[in-house]
C-alpha cells in the first residue's frame, strides 16, 4: 500500500460509521463546540457525559443539522452531511434525505400532538419513505412492538405517560431504519419511576448492535451499556475511554472532579 | 314607528340579506383559501416569497376597505379586468380578508412548539410537509377564534359594497329609504338583519371550536 500524503484525508477505517472532524459551533461570540473530533464505529454505543453547558446537546444537534455548525465536517458512511454556515448550502431535499439516516430522540419527546402513537410512528415511513399507508402502519406496529407499546397504538400522546411517550418517540425513530440513533438526554424529563422502561429499551437496542450516541446523566446506564464513554467539558472532548477506565481510573483532573461531584 | 312600512320592507330586505349572504359566503371561502396560501407564503424558505406576502399584507392593512373596494371596481377595468358588481364585491372582500387571514394563519402556525418542527425534520420531512402535515393540523384550533373575528369584520365590511351599487342588504335598505324617507325604521331593521347573520356565524364558530380536538 502506498504511503499517504500528509495532506490527504486519513485512511478510512471501514468500521467507522460516523466520523466527526474538528466540528466547531458558536452562538454569537460564545464558542460552544471547540473543534470536536469523534469517530463512532458501526454497532457501537457511545455515551456522552459532562456538566451542563459543556456542549453535549449542541454537538448532537449539529450531527443531524438541527443546528448548523460553523466549521468542521461530519461524514456518515463516507457521505459528507450538510454544509456549514457560510458554505454553499446543500439543497433542502438533500439535507432532508441525509437527516433521515439519523434517528433523533429528544429530551421532551416531541411526539406529534395531533397523531396517535401508531400514526406518529408511521408518519415518516409513509410521507418520507413513500411506503403505502398499510405498509407504513405495519412497520409502525412492529416498531411499537419492539418498545412494548403495541397495546397503546391508538392512544394520543396526551393519553400516555412520559415513559410511554419517549418509547413511542424511539419507535418513531426506529421505523425510519436509521443508521445511527442519537439520544439527547432521553430520560431527563421523566419521573424517576419511568426512567427504567426507557433505559431498558435502549439497552435492548445496544445489545442488538444498533449504533447509538447517547447524551445522558444516567451514569449506571453509561457504566453498564456503553462501549465507550466520552467526557466533554467546555466545548471540548476531555477524555474518551471504556466505562471501566473512565469511571474507575479517569486520567484527567476535570473528569475526576465531575465524577466526584456526581457522587457527592 | 311605521309598522306598515316595516312589514312591507321585511321581505324586500330579506332579498338584500340573501344577496349579502351569497357575497359573504363566496368571499369567506375564497378569503380563507387566499389567506391559507399567503400564510404558507409567509412561512416560505424563500425570502422573495416572504417579502411579497409582507408587502401585500402591509398594503391591505394600511388602506381602508372602502378604498380597496373602489380600486377593484374602478381601477381594475382600466387595466382590462371587468367584473359585474357581484364579482367586484366578492373580489374586494376576498383580497381584504385574505391579507388579514394570512396574518392569523402565520401566527397560528408559528405558535406551535418548535420541538414539533424539529421532530419532523429529524425524520426527514420536507419544509412543505412539516407546515402541511404537522403544524397546520395543530394550529387550526388556535386559528379559529381570531378567524371568526375576521369573518365577522368581512360581513360588516360587505355593507360598504353599497358604495359601488352592489345589490346587498345595506343597498336594498337605502333604496327603500330613498322612496319612503324613513331612515330610522329601515336602518334599525338592517341592523337586526346583520345581527342575526353575524350571530349565526359566531354560533357556527363556537360549534366548530367545540368539535375540533384539543391537544
Amino acid at each position: 500500500m502506498p504511503l499517504s500524503h500528509p495532506d490527504a484525508p486519513a485512511a478510512v477505517d471501514p468500521s467507522v460509521l460516523l466520523s466527526v472532524d474538528r466540528l466547531h459551533k458558536k452562538f454569537g461570540d460564545k464558542t460552544i463546540l471547540d473543534a470536536i473530533s469523534l469517530d463512532i464505529r458501526r454497532g457501537e454505543t457511545a455515551v456522552l457525559i459532562g456538566p451542563s453547558g459543556s456542549g453535549k446537546t449542541t454537538f448532537l444537534r449539529c450531527l443531524n443539522f438541527l443546528e448548523i455548525p460553523d466549521g468542521g465536517t461530519i461524514h456518515l458512511g463516507g457521505e459528507r452531511i450538510g454544509s456549514n454556515a457560510g458554505e454553499p448550502a446543500v439543497s433542502e431535499p438533500t439535507l432532508a434525505r441525509q437527516r433521515r439516516r439519523f434517528g433523533f430522540v429528544f429530551q421532551r419527546f416531541n411526539l406529534f400532538a395531533h397523531l396517535s402513537a401508531i400514526d406518529n410512528v408511521s408518519c415518516g415511513p409513509h410521507r418520507v419513505l413513500g411506503l403505502s399507508r398499510d405498509a407504513a402502519r405495519q412497520r409502525a406496529a412492529a416498531a411499537l412492538e419492539q418498545v412494548h407499546l403495541a397495546a397503546h397504538a391508538d392512544k394520543r400522546p396526551s393519553q400516555l405517560s412520559g415513559g410511554q411517550q419517549q418509547r413511542v418517540a424511539i419507535a418513531r425513530a426506529l421505523a425510519m431504519q436509521p443508521e445511527v440513533l442519537l439520544f439527547d438526554e432521553p430520560t431527563s424529563a421523566l419521573d424517576p419511576e419511568l426512567v427504567r422502561e426507557v433505559l431498558d429499551v435502549m439497552r435492548d437496542l445496544a445489545s442488538a448492535r444498533m449504533t447509538m450516541l447517547v447524551v445522558t446523566h444516567e451514569m449506571s446506564f453509561a457504566r453498564q451499556v456503553a462501549h465507550r464513554v466520552v467526557f466533554m467539558d467546555g466545548g471540548n472532548i476531555v477524555e474518551t475511554g471504556s466505562p471501566d477506565q473512565i469511571f474507575g481510573a479517569p486520567r484527567e483532573q476535570r473528569t475526576r472532579r465531575f465524577l466526584q461531584h456526581l457522587q457527592a | 314607528m311605521d309598522w306598515t312600512l316595516i312589514g312591507m320592507s321585511m321581505p324586500l330586505l330579506a332579498v338584500g340579506l340573501l344577496a349579502t349572504l351569497r357575497i359573504c359566503a363566496a368571499a369567506i371561502v375564497l378569503g380563507i383559501a387566499l389567506g391559507a396560501v399567503l400564510g404558507f407564503g409567509a412561512m416560505s424558505r424563500h425570502a422573495p416569497v416572504r417579502f411579497f406576502v409582507r408587502a401585500y399584507v402591509d398594503f391591505i392593512r394600511g388602506t381602508p376597505l372602502l378604498i380597496q373596494i373602489f380600486l377593484v371596481y374602478f381601477a381594475l377595468p382600466v387595466i382590462g379586468v371587468n367584473f359585474n358588481e357581484y364579482w367586484a364585491g366578492v373580489t374586494a372582500l376576498t383580497l381584504n380578508a385574505g391579507g388579514f387571514i394570512c396574518e392569523i394563519m402565520r401566527g397560528g402556525l408559528q405558535s406551535i412548539d418548535a420541538g414539533q418542527t424539529e421532530a419532523a425534520k429529524s425524520i426527514g420531512m420536507r419544509h412543505r410537509q412539516i407546515v402541511l402535515h404537522v403544524l397546520f393540523p395543530q394550529a387550526w384550533r388556535r386559528i379559529l377564534p381570531p378567524l371568526t373575528n375576521e369573518l365577522i369584520s368581512l360581513v360588516k365590511g360587505s355593507a360598504m359594497l353599497s358604495a359601488i351599487s352592489v345589490y346587498e342588504l345595506t343597498h336594498a335598505g337605502q333604496e327603500i329609504i330613498a322612496t319612503y324617507f324613513s331612515p330610522f325604521e329601515i336602518f334599525l331593521l338592517i341592523a337586526l338583519y346583520y345581527y342575526a347573520l353575524i350571530s349565526a356565524l359566531a354560533w357556527l364558530s363556537r360549534y366548530l371550536e367545540r368539535r375540533l380536538p384539543q391537544y
